[in-house]
């Protein structure tokens, strides 16, 4: 049976400076089908969809709805042709209540009367089987919650074409089936869907068909039901790509940093961490899986020494046992600290108190001297308390902890500043003068560049004008040039394309087999898989399980990331009640 | 207790001047437009009202001279909103710097208008800024008393002219709205985030105009209301911009509301007079010197509110999100 | 049908924002953005003033404010120190995006410092002596003035901007407090005093001019070069990205603030010491608010506010030589400066964003890729 043509997009393009977005892009949408927009990060998916939906005006080309040819040049204008969007950010005011939010930009309905407003979202939010409270503020909302105001709010003004944007990236497995289950049954009832996403096992699980963008250009529609994985991989790619990423064996495991009983309450006073504890070690990549928002974020930072712990030990064993010890990452004090704890040796065993065979205190010279000579060595792994230090304090001790922040341009790098003036934000305080020296930062910079072919013009450009590829490959580069020896990794490929992924993976990967204990943090269930050596999922702050990566399946670690196993709805249910 | 009823009666009026400013401030700040400009544009409500009363005195009926008076300030603001926005959402300038370019403009353009309009009235300014009267009131100046109806003639109750009851009505319209109505939701949602407000198609520019426009043309209101209908001197009109400052300050105070707003500007006016009364009012002794002490008093309390509030953080209140912050559609 | 439709309502323009854009490109909207304005000004005073004030008369009067006499030329060298002296002051607040609208009040408790040393013991101390206990009283009550609000704000993150405005204001009252009470009693404005005299070289303008260079090197060399000045830096674009490398934002605030003060203090003392020596409630005058505009048009850059303070002392006197001439209210300077910043607010639009026009694309499409 042929389908009516809901939408219609023909021979539209999109740009940005000289940078095209999208080019001749024809898209057909029947009523009644979900249509998958598949392609990679940087694509042009996100665009093409802001055009339907009035974020942006394209810059050549026609879109029809229902056979006429309309101009979408606002939000506004795509609501009167029944077309609603559901970003990947949410567009939502967290000040609001649900009802508040969902009303939003609606003129002429009448005196606004809250009471009735509310009752007409419950209403809705019950018909296709949403939880939703009405009265509550988005502020105080799950992701997942935030998704089903943003649904309903599409629906409240009655949209027939929805569109939604990678709307599973922050759900577990679980809520992603509920929400397929809500999308399918809004297909029978005669609405069109368009989902982006990236994820091939969902396009194959949801869609009635696929359009396949690359490079902003649509490369072609097909259906569902008579394609394969592989095929779109090619579709979308562009040539036949390995999946696989590489994992070697570990080798010479070493336990590098132990954490144990850590909570943390944030400035709202919400518990973020509860009793985590787990050691991280040399030569493995561990992995964090869990729901965005479940404290991943806090760990790292936590013990990256950002916050006020309240409870609970971070323990660093420094790989030191039988190698000299050196004033580079250690001070005076710091030496003689160690040296009346026992910990030290001179080369012929005799033990290394700062005092003559005498029992006088050697003169500081002396000591000094001995040191600079490479005379006095550990005698075991040195331990460290990591604990209430502040990141200035954790460099004074000799930890090498690199840290690659979620936040790449607001945390990890100055996005106003030259990559140059970015090298420096670690090591601009080496050396005793007043002044700054750039000499240094200006070569890792180059080499940076170099080794991991950052395409930009100059070492003299504001990182924020370089690609989000190129940008990550900037932070990690100064991450693993200050040769680690334990590097954490927050969502390291969030946004970058498959090749800089990859590009990602190998770097985190090489550092594992130079015996750098590698924490990652990942979204993507799938790699996580296949690239880590063990995973630990976290769910509200808690974790949950560790699982070996190379036994583990994605089913298990999503039963994990959900709240101890229980299904996500009788949680929501709970709170409702309890908003109620 | 008379003397208090007098203090009272002193300082509620002053405090409507904030009110205006205040209030102005309030419905520009909610759209998420930091507007330092209000002093200037008190400055320049106040000329225009002057202006358009000194011109029409003796040739229209009263309520014509009134009306038409806060009509022409309330534009004069509106015209100096206008400039305000245009600089800061049309050409996305920075706001800190555009309002006190506006101030720097507002307050000098003010002072050339109303040098003119009281020249020869004034004798030579004293170094401290005060002014002197020794000649006769002006003709604009006749006209407070048509601004201080219906209490004109009553020693106590002068002050408490028709303006002052329109602040008071000003600040519970716009309080209504912002809390009530689908246009105040709508520019709360602007003020709090833009970006969702466009998405949700809300004409975000549309209404950060008209906000910014109508709360500058609020604000403008009180510099005539100082100058005409609360102190009715000539010398007046320089107070006004410190007064202006004073209204932004009030702002945080009133936890960007209002009707808390009329309270905060009723403490402030009391704060602002007490060096004429606290001293009478306890029946302490006071060389001059320690009046420049109490005149120190609403700057003080306004630095401990400030504190106040910024130490005890609650949701609600909070300035709006985006205050201050440009929104361009297609920031990459 | 569709097409009419269509045309009529796509929109006409639209605004991109602008990579980068050459230096001359940049420099010559700024010009044609002053012309403009000046402009406008000289049509404003015709109608303001009457046609007496020709656009040839104002213009000239414009720039004999400055340049006519070589004594007005000193002054316009003078107030050009004293504006960048203040501009210097804020300029590392703001880079840290510190809004510190409270120069005039730090500089006049500066002042103040000063003449309560000079004052109590003056003809006590010989002048060397005096002079440097009064540097150091207006440097450290300039530091402190702008230092309360920093604690607040590194505290509990209160509001500067209006904290160190209000502090302004009961440094006035401060002032005059002290006048009428120790200085002058009973009277709010004070006479001269005959101690504590900066010593002139050549003239009174030339020394202070000499060490507002001198701290226009130093600041530039301080921000750009030194440590410090690479901690506000990341500070002032992103605090998470301080907290992440370990910076104690805090700690730098309350240092930035001292130092802004100190500055600040500094001025107000060569205020008193080489030209007023004497303070009322107006020594500094409202300078503290033109110096943020100053600041802010050389985009915070020390060696920039040369020209910007240039710029607006040139514009001032100018302004006050007009109404000198045609006998109008002192008020000319305000009206023209105000008008010249609306336009130089202005056109940083045209530099940071540009305007397309609906069919520019098309050609730009076959360039890309």
């Amino acid at each position: 049976m042929q389908k009516a043509v809901a939408l219609e997009m023909k021979k539209v393009s999109k740009y940005f400076g000289e940078l095209a977005a999208n080019r001749d892009v024809d898209l057909t949408v029947y009523k009644g089908e979900i249509l998958a927009v598949l392609g990679e990060n940087g694509c042009g998916k996100t665009t093409l969809m802001n055009m339907i939906a009035g974020i942006y005006f394209p810059d050549a080309g026609q879109i029809l709805v229902d056979g006429h040819e309309v101009v979408i040049r606002s939000p506004k204008d795509a609501f009167r042709h029944k077309i609603g969007m559901i970003h990947q950010h949410f567009k939502l005011v967290d000040l609001f209540t649900a009802a508040e939010n969902v009303v939003l930009g609606i003129k002429g309905e009448g005196a606004y009367r809250k009471k009735e407003i509310g009752r007409r979202v419950q209403e809705l939010a019950d018909r296709y089987g949403f939880h939703l409270d009405p009265q509550k503020k988005i502020y105080e909302m799950s992701v997942s919650e935030k998704q089903t105001v943003e649904i309903i709010k599409v629906l409240y003004r009655g949209a027939d074409i929805l569109i939604l944007d990678e709307p599973t990236a922050v759900l577990t497995p679980q809520e992603t089936e509920k929400l397929f289950a809500v999308l399918r049954r809004m297909r029978d009832d005669g609405k069109s869907i368009l989902i982006i996403t990236h994820k091939l096992h969902e396009v194959l699980s949801v869609s009635d068909r696929v359009a396949v963008l690359r490079k902003g250009e649509h490369i072609a529609t097909v259906e569902t039901a008579t394609t394969s994985a592989e095929e779109l991989t090619e579709m979308m790619v562009g040539k036949k790509v390995e999946l696989n990423i590489a994992r070697p064996e570990p080798k010479n495991i070493r336990d590098r940093l132990e954490i144990r009983g850590l909570s943390m309450t944030n400035a709202e006073g919400i518990k973020v961490l509860d009793d985590v504890s787990f050691t991280a070690r040399s030569g493995e990549i561990l992995g964090i899986a869990g729901i965005a928002g479940s404290g991943q974020k806090e760990l790292l930072e936590a013990i990256a020494g950002l916050h006020h712990l309240q409870e609970g030990g971070i323990t660093y064993y420094n790989p030191k046992k039988d190698k000299p010890i050196t004033f580079y990452h250690k001070t005076f004090e710091r030496v003689m600290e160690l040296a009346n704890e026992g910990m030290l040796r001179y080369a012929d065993g005799r033990d290394f108190t700062g005092k003559d065979g005498n029992g006088k205190a050697l003169s500081k010279k002396t000591i000094r001297a001995q040191v600079e000579a490479g005379e006095v060595f550990f005698k075991e792994d040195e331990v460290i308390n990591l604990r209430e230090k502040t990141p200035l304090q954790i460099r004074e001790l000799g930890v090498r902890l690199s840290f690659v922040p979620e936040d790449r341009l607001g945390m990890g790098l100055v996005g106003n500043m030259d990559l140059v003036d970015n090298m420096m934000l670690r090591s601009y305080r080496r050396g005793h003068s007043l002044f700054v020296d750039r000499k240094k930062p200006r070569d890792l910079a180059e080499k940076i560049i170099h080794d991991l072919e950052v395409a930009t013009p100059n070492s003299h450009t504001p990182v924020r004008r370089l690609s989000g590829g190129n940008v990550q490959k900037v932070l990690v580069g100064r991450e693993i040039s200050a040769s680690p020896t334990v590097l954490m990794a927050a969502y390291p490929v969030r946004g970058l394309d498959i090749n800089s992924s990859y590009t990602i993976y190998n770097l985190l990967t090489e550092q594992k087999e130079s015996g750098v204990a590698v924490i990652f943090v990942g979204e993507d269930l799938d790699v996580l898989v296949e690239l880590c050596d063990r995973i630990l999922v976290v769910c509200g702050g808690r974790v949950t399980g560790v699982v070996d990566g190379r036994h583990t399946t994605k089913e298990e670690i999503g039963v994990l990331m959900t709240a101890h196993g229980q299904a996500p709805d009788t949680e929501t249910k709970e709170e409702v009640e309890k908003h109620a | 207790m008379n003397l208090f009823l007098t203090y009272l009666l002193s300082a509620i009026p002053l405090g409507m001047t904030f009110l205006y400013g205040s209030t102005g401030e309030i419905l520009t700040e909610k759209v998420g437009h930091l507007n330092l400009g209000v002093p200037g544009i008190m400055c320049v409500g106040g000329l225009c009202g002057c202006f358009t009363a000194e011109q029409l005195i003796g040739s229209v009926p009263p309520v014509w001279l009134v009306t038409l008076s806060i009509l022409a300030s309330f534009a004069g603001g509106v015209l100096m909103g206008l400039l305000y926005s245009f600089l800061t959402v049309s050409l996305h300038a920075n706001q800190n710097v555009t309002g006190l370019a506006m101030t720097i403009f507002g307050a000098g353009l003010s002072k050339y208008g109303m040098y003119n309009l009281t020249k020869g009235l004034l004798d030579n300014e004293a170094s401290t800024g005060e002014m002197v009267e020794v000649v006769k009131k002006s003709t604009f100046l006749d006209a407070t008393a048509y601004f201080r109806y219906p209490f004109a003639n009553d020693e106590k109750l002068q002050y408490c002219g028709v303006m002052l009851f329109l602040a008071i009505l000003i600040a519970l319209i716009c309080s209504w709205i912002l809390k009530y109505t689908r246009v105040g939701l709508h520019l709360r949602a602007v003020g709090e985030n833009p970006a969702t407000a466009d998405a949700m198609g809300i004409n975000v520019t549309g209404y950060k105009y008209v906000a910014t426009c109508i709360g500058s043309g609020i604000a403008a209101m009180g510099g005539l209301y100082y100058a005409i209908s609360y102190a009715g001197t000539a010398g007046a009109y320089k107070d006004i911009e410190a007064l202006g400052w004073l209204s932004i300050a009030l702002v945080i105070f009133a936890l960007w509301r209002p009707h808390l707003s009329i309270l905060g500007s009723v403490l402030f006016g009391l704060l602002y007079v007490a060096n004429s009364y606290l001293p009478q009012l306890f029946g302490w002794k006071t060389p001059l010197y320690a009046t420049y002490l109490f005149k120190m008093l609403p700057y003080v309390v306004t630095i401990i509110v400030l504190i106040i509030s910024s130490v005890r953080k609650k949701r609600e209140d909070q300035p709006p999100a985006s205050l201050g912050l440009s929104y361009f559609r297609e920031e990459r | 049908m569709h097409n009419v439709e269509k045309k009529a309502r796509e929109p006409l323009f639209h605004v991109a924002k602008r990579d980068r854009i050459p230096l001359w490109q940049s420099l010559l909207i700024r010009v044609v953005a002053v012309l403009f304005a000046l402009l406008l000004c000289t049509l404003l005073a015709y109608v303001l003033i009457g046609p007496k004030a020709t656009p040839g008369k104002f213009l000239t009067q414009l720039f004999e404010g400055s340049f006519g006499t070589e004594r007005r030329l000193w002054i316009f060298g003078r107030d050009t120190a004293m504006l960048l002296c203040l501009a210097l002051a804020l300029t590392p607040a703001f880079r840290m995006r510190f809004w510190n609208l409270g120069a005039d009040g730090q500089a006049l408790v500066g002042a103040l410092a000063s003449v309560y040393c000079m004052f109590f013991l003056g003809g006590k101390l010989p002048n060397g002596i005096l002079l440097l206990l009064s540097l150091c009283a207006s440097i450290l009550a300039g530091a402190v003035w702008a230092l309360l609000p920093a604690i607040f704000k590194a505290l509990w993150g209160t509001n500067e901007s209006l904290f160190t405005l209000m502090m302004n204001y009961i440094a006035t009252n401060l002032v005059i407090f002290s006048i009428t009470k120790w200085f002058y009693p009973g009277k709010d404005s004070m006479k001269e005093m005959a101690h504590g005299h900066l010593p002139q070289v050549y003239n009174q303008h030339l020394l202070v001019i000499l060490i507002v260079l001198v701290l226009t090197a130093l600041m530039y060399l301080y921000l750009y070069r030194t440590k410090h000045g690479y901690e506000i830096a990341v500070v002032g674009e992103s605090e998470n990205t301080a907290r992440y490398i370990g910076i104690h934002v805090g700690k730098v605030t309350l240092r930035t603030l001292i130092l802004s003060g100190a500055i600040c203090g500094l001025m107000g003392f060569l205020q008193v010491s080489a030209f007023d020596h004497s303070v009322t409630a107006q020594t500094i005058g409202g300078l503290g608010f033109t110096a943020i505009m100053v600041s802010w048009l050389a985009k915070f850059n020390p060696l920039i506010m040369i020209g910007t303070a240039a710029l607006i002392s040139f514009l001032d006197l100018g302004g006050e030589q007009i109404s000198t001439a045609f006998n109008v209210n002192s008020a000319i300077p305000s009206i023209v400066i105000g008008i010249i910043l609306f336009f130089i607010i202005g056109c940083e639009f045209f530099i940071n964003y540009k305007i397309k026009f609906r069919t520019a694309p098309k050609t730009k499409g076959g360039a890309a890729k």
